[in-house]
């Protein structure tokens, strides 16, 4: 029988992923429809990340209200978000409570909308995100398939703009990623981008919404995109927006890993090009030349070095593809996810590459990553900061990348994406590997 | 009512000293819509629990309650780590349709087998209740089972404030007290209450108390231990820290086992030798009284000197302090004074309408006092009272400091002993780095293409 109890979660919920996906839209304000304390501890969640102002407002279930529904509670909330940050939008994502009690936030928003008519309100979208169904990245990804949905007009045209739905990446990607299709020089809508709003500079007054984030009008137009980029190779097909727009707008989708190291970053810069008509711009293929060479300074450092990874599904496979495109080992990939063949995507890459075969763990927890670790044994571990302890208690450098990052800073900046992010990643990796290597010499080396 | 939006329903819970006069209203649930700072009724019972570092504390719900609360704390142990593991039992759709009782026991008992505990915390959270699972009967089933007490915590998020949680984990930590008798019993002992050993903090206060020639039974919960808590109901008195979160068990207690208690903060230096005269008093013992002057002198001796030049620094400078409880408010005004601070905006999350009387008091003409308050008021009043510095937790930190405003962490969550004469001095470095930290300069200064 499998384990009951999940000790050290990997993944985290549904709406958590919601919430950091809203705030890529502009004066746009989130509300949790469930207890204060959902919103709370994501707001905690997400600050000791990015170390930004977060503010996710809750529409503070009380026993009444798990007994009779949340609708009073929930107009309220509306009408004090709406007075108090003036958004252009409020999302409203649900939690376990109000889906168990079975509240509708459609009939709920719906209500609200018939009260308040004739009089100026902002636009509200809900979405269904349960914690006890998907993780996160799920969260996220429902969240952006809803604001397509809810806000996409028209039918796909040649002369369109770009869609990229990126995913859950840094403020730094996706900052790289609209000086990449500038570089293009095409029109493109990315949804959503947290990159300002979640790093933004210093205030001389207080923004109740920080500027920033992808504009409510703009998501309008992914209806008549030319075509949709979504990094995603696992992705569930009904919490894919590229999927979304391709059956109903009739956007052409193509669904690309998350472009990590070379093999994934080709595939990216070829679609870019196939759908911008715009050959790749010298810029890029110089910084994949510096890539290639760096390959090179840095092999016999990484070869055969083999690698614990673990974080989101498509984060996971990318990062696999790259570490042994380095010449590397996977020893361990823990997946916190269930994405949809990501076990079978790993075990192909590993075996085109003539790898090892690691342990392999779909909806992993950190205990499972530990006693997989301790199983195979390692020389880096190669994901986001909770899985220090481990790495500690096994005296295995971690490097320290993805989400979240909760005991460095600058985890929202750390640059994955493209050749210049990977060529980050492969500086990072090679650097600690020496490091490890230089402190357990007894000679104190300093030429490597 | 200063002129700023505040919601209408929230401006009985913002007063200002001078200009308001009436009675600040609190202990109410959130209003929906703010972003109110409280957590809920779980993180109240988690909070408090937590450092019973030889217990598992298994979270029964979906997963995200036990994920953020995992190693949240900054609580230490002298032995056993089990509280800064995060269990779960992780429940998916098909648990929620047909119940998880069957999946709460096998994980006790996955957990027991692994880890051996002396006891387990069963929390249950927001759909446990209504999904139908009967915890009490799983925990009652577990106890007898594995022989060791399996307690339920009733911690549904929506069933009241975080205050309710505190009262949740004062009768599951209350099921534990006078289970077991201690091998003799001590005439000069105490529990320590409501004090959880962030950076070593407890064994600071009980080192204290050591010293005074008195014997620490238990303390709650910090580096806390099943077996000391058992026989907890044989200590002379209960000294109970922080606002609200241990008061319940302190009364229970004195109910059921005649146990007195007196409520003390071991922020300051001031209150820290209040907590320790007030020892030395209730047991009427000229030689504890003696070693408590002997110590108070010795301690306070040891930093004055320091905390003046600080002081001098330091001397007019503003402070906003917003916390969980509202005795850690009073605290810190007192002790920002003594390093010349005034403070121009005080609140808390969890205050009584005794706590904001207190506050009332100690404050000055023209500062706000706050109750269950969001971003949009704290960071307005800050910079309305042009505040240097801000005291809070996680959440308040990139608020403050988006607005160059300095951030003192006084939260669960921080690494640095603020407790006791140390901790004061500690306090007193923190407050100086901040507030004298060349980078603010950069905020308030235009950029030069401006």
């Amino acid at each position: 029988m499998s384990k009951a109890v999940t000790q050290n979660s990997c993944s985290y919920c549904t709406p958590l992923g919601a919430s950091l996906a809203f705030k890529g839209i502009e004066n746009t304000i989130t509300m949790l429809h469930g207890s204060q304390g959902c919103a709370t501890y994501m707001r905690r969640f997400l600050i000791s990340h990015f170390r930004e102002p977060i503010d996710i407002a809750s529409s503070s279930f009380t026993e009444e209200t798990a007994i009779f529904g949340g609708g009073q509670n929930l107009h309220l909330g509306l009408d004090n978000l709406s007075s108090q940050y003036e958004p252009e939008l409020i999302a409203v994502a649900s939690t376990c409570l109000s889906e168990t009690i079975g509240d509708d936030l459609n009939m709920h928003i719906s209500e609200y909308k018939k009260k308040k008519a004739g009089q100026p309100i902002p636009e509200i979208i809900a979405v269904s995100t349960p914690s006890y169904k998907g993780s996160h990245i799920e969260g996220f990804y429902i969240a952006v398939t809803e604001l397509v949905k809810h806000f996409s007009e028209g039918k796909s045209s040649p002369t369109g703009p770009v869609n990229l739905f990126p995913g859950m990446v840094s403020c730094e990607d996706l900052r790289y990623l609209k000086s990449v299709l500038h570089a293009f020089n095409v029109p493109y809508i990315m949804v959503p981008d947290y990159s300002e709003t979640l790093e933004g500079g210093n205030w001389k007054n207080h923004h109740p919404i920080p500027p920033g984030g992808t504009p409510v009008r703009a998501l309008a137009r992914t209806g008549i995109a030319r075509g949709s980029i979504e990094f995603g190779q696992v992705i569930d097909k009904k919490q894919s927006a590229a999927t979304y727009l391709a059956e109903k707008r009739g956007v052409p989708a193509a669904m690309i890993p998350i472009p990590i190291g070379i093999h994934c970053s080709d595939i990216f810069f070829k679609t870019l090009e196939e759908i911008s008509g715009t050959s790749l711009p010298t810029e890029f293929r110089q910084t994949r030349g510096r890539l290639v060479d760096a390959y090179g300074d840095a092999h016999k450092y990484v070869f055969g070095k083999r690698a614990i990874i673990y974080g989101e599904d498509d984060f996971v496979l990318s990062i696999a593809s790259f570490l042994l495109e380095i010449g590397m080992q996977l020893a361990v990939c823990g997946g916190s996810g269930r994405g949809v063949g990501f076990k079978d995507k790993l075990v192909d890459l590993v075996q085109a590459n003539d790898g090892e075969m690691p342990i392999i763990y779909e909806g992993s927890d950190f205990k499972e990553v530990e006693l997989a670790a301790m199983q195979k044994g390692g020389d880096i571990f190669v994901g986001n900061s909770k899985g220090y302890k481990i790495s500690r208690s096994f005296d295995i450098p971690l490097v320290r990348i993805g989400f979240p990052i909760h005991d460095r800073v600058g985890g929202q900046r750390i640059h994955h994406l493209g050749y210049k992010g990977t060529l980050y990643l492969l500086d990072l990796i090679t650097n600690e590997i020496i490091r490890t290597k230089q402190s357990l010499s007894s000679v104190a080396y300093s030429y490597i | 009512m200063p002129a700023i939006d505040i919601l209408k329903a929230r401006q009985t819970q913002v007063y200002e000293k001078g200009r308001d006069h009436f009675t600040i209203e609190c202990n109410k649930k959130s209003l929906s819509g703010a972003v109110s700072q409280r957590a809920c009724v779980f993180c109240g019972s988690r909070v408090v629990l937590y450092p019973v570092a030889d217990a598992v504390h298994l979270v029964h719900g979906p997963i995200g309650c036990a994920a953020y609360t995992w190693d949240i704390r900054g609580s230490l142990s002298s032995g056993p780590e089990l509280h800064r593991l995060s269990f779960s039992t992780d429940l998916n759709e098909h648990d929620i349709i047909h119940g998880a009782e069957q999946k709460l026991e096998r994980s006790i008992r996955e957990l027991a087998a692994k880890y051996k505990p002396n006891a387990a915390f069963v929390y249950a959270t927001c759909i446990v209740g209504i999904i139908g699972d009967d915890v009490d009967a799983v925990c009652r089933k577990m106890t007898k089972e594995l022989d060791i007490p399996v307690i339920p915590v009733h911690s549904e998020g929506f069933k009241g404030t975080k205050r309710d949680g505190y009262k949740a984990a004062c009768e599951a930590l209350f099921k534990l007290v006078g289970t077991a008798e201690p091998e003799a019993i001590e005439p000069l002992s105490i529990n320590i209450m409501g004090e959880f050993n962030l950076a070593g903090e407890a064994w600071m206060i009980r080192k204290y108390y050591e010293k005074m020639g008195i014997n620490v039974v238990s303390v709650f919960t910090g580096d806390g231990r099943v077996n000391d808590i058992k026989k907890s109901h044989r200590a002379s008195l209960n000294v109970v820290q922080c606002s609200g979160s241990m008061l319940g068990l302190a009364k229970m207690m004195k109910e059921k086992y005649g146990t007195p208690f007196i409520r003390v903060s071991f922020f300051g230096i001031e209150d820290t030798s209040n907590a320790l005269y007030e020892v030395a008093k209730f047991f009427k013992n000229d030689k504890v009284y003696e070693k408590t002057q002997a110590l108070v002198k010795r301690e306070v001796g040891g930093i004055y000197p320091k905390l003046l030049e600080y002081r001098k620094e330091l001397q007019g400078k503003k402070a906003a302090v917003y916390v969980g409880g509202a005795f850690k408010a009073f605290s810190l005004i007192q002790a920002l004074r003594v390093i010349g601070i005034e403070v121009v905006l005080a609140g808390s999350q969890t205050g009584t309408p005794e706590d904001y009387d207190t506050l009332k008091r100690l404050c000055n003409e023209g500062t706000i006092i706050v109750d269950d308050s969001n971003p949009v008021e704290l960071s307005r009043f800050s910079l309305e009272k042009q505040a240097d510095l801000f005291i809070g937790g996680v959440k308040e930190r990139p608020m403050a400091m988006k607005l160059g405003i300095g951030f003192v962490d006084h939260n669960h969550e921080r690494k640095i002993a603020l407790a006791g004469y140390e901790g004061m001095i500690n306090f007193a470095r923190e407050v100086h780095a901040t507030v004298t930290s060349p980078v603010w300069s950069f905020y308030r200064k235009k950029a030069w293409y401006e």
